[in-house]
């Protein structure tokens, strides 16, 4: 359950940033690719607000589709997963340019 | 406390690993780049762009960790699998066999107990248990931590044997040079296909308990060419820690990768 430890992640720049402002929401973009489940996000963030200064915090989850260039021919194409081949020539191999984000983007506060 | 990590550690343990102070605050504060919305009620509220990566703190101190191994001409390895794949066999092989050639110290990553310790500290090298408890990783900050124990002066490497599972730690950086992957004969010729994140980012696959083929429905060749999907880069070595074959050849990439690590 590393979702927890990245919740705990959020919730430590959220203190951080909103400088004691009421934060009524974070919004944060989780790539398509990153191993983490922005359900569980969801669960493990409501926990950890609980009873603290963010409590009533909204989260909005925005996921970053992947996005990869084949190793052999450089053709770019939405990777559904690592394992994939190339569409363009059928090679297996890719390198990832978008798609396994985990970041803060921005918070709503007071 | 600690004021780099953060952590409530009492006993005293440095922080020469601390990168530049003035890069923390790029990966710790806003952009500062304000606007203010009215809502519906008029209430002003302000937007705060903030882009910060929410691993910045792990990645830090897996930088700091990073540099200090460099510094100490330390080669670092985090060896990752499934819980039973035999890492903590494949440590004490590797142990045994090279003493006196390399000097080695061990992290051992578990939920619970010291067994894993115990085994490693028989063959005469320092070793600290890490136990996450609830956690199903290790991070960076237990590295640093651990680290401490031992005198990296005298290391040629460290290996640190992360809590079995396939899936939590390959979003931890600990400050390694490499991720090793261990897969067993023993649990099915998918798993590269099946926790595609772990492989993508390994630069050694062990493939373990090859003794055991001649019993099984596993296809070895079906299995590495899934790897090399994932990860067209990967060294494969088909190893036994049980018999010992196919062990040399691991031991050859460990000598060279340390030569080169000067």
């Amino acid at each position: 359950m590393h979702e927890m430890s990245i919740t705990q992640g959020i919730v430590e720049i959220c203190e951080n940033s909103a400088d004691g402002r009421q934060v009524l929401s974070v919004t944060i973009e989780i790539g398509e690719l990153s191993s983490v489940i922005p359900e569980a996000v969801e669960f493990c963030f409501e926990a950890s607000v609980r009873d603290s200064a963010l409590e009533g915090t909204r989260l909005i989850i925005e996921r970053v589709p992947a996005l990869g260039r084949c190793l052999t021919c450089f053709a770019e194409f939405h990777v559904r997963a690592y394992y994939d081949a190339c569409p363009s020539c059928g090679n297996y191999g890719v390198d990832i340019l978008t798609g396994d984000e985990l970041r803060v983007k921005e918070l709503e506060v007071e | 406390m600690c004021t780099t990590c953060g952590c409530g550690a009492e006993d005293q343990h440095h922080h020469d690993l601390e990168q530049n102070p003035s890069d923390r605050h790029g990966d710790t504060h806003p952009h500062c780049h304000e606007h203010k919305d009215t809502s519906h009620d008029g209430a002003v509220a302000k937007r705060i762009s903030v882009e910060t990566e929410i691993l910045a703190k792990n990645n830090r101190l897996a930088a700091g960790n990073r540099a200090l191994f460099k510094q100490k001409g330390v080669f670092v390895l985090n060896l990752l699998s499934s819980p039973g794949s035999g890492k903590t066999t494949i440590l004490e092989r590797t142990l045994r066999d090279l003493q006196g050639k390399l000097n080695f110290a061990v992290i051992e990553g578990d939920q619970q107990t010291d067994n894993d310790a115990v085994r490693i500290a028989a063959t005469g090298v320092p070793v600290k248990q890490v136990n996450t408890g609830a956690g199903c990783h290790l991070d960076a900050q237990m590295v640093c931590h651990a680290a401490e124990n031992f005198d990296m002066e005298s290391l040629d490497l460290l290996l640190i044997e992360n809590v079995g599972n396939l899936v939590c730690p390959a979003s931890f950086d600990l400050g390694e040079n490499h991720k090793v992957l261990v897969l067993s004969v023993t649990e099915g010729e998918d798993k590269p296909l099946k926790y595609p994140n772990m492989f993508h980012n390994a630069e050694v696959l062990l493939l373990n308990k090859i003794d055991l083929l001649p019993y099984l429905d596993f296809d070895a060749g079906k299995c590495k060419a899934f790897a090399r999907r994932i990860n067209p880069g990967i060294t494969i070595f088909d190893v036994s820690s049980k018999t010992g074959e196919g062990m040399d050849a691991w031991y050859d990439w460990l000598a060279a990768a340390v030569r080169k690590n000067g």
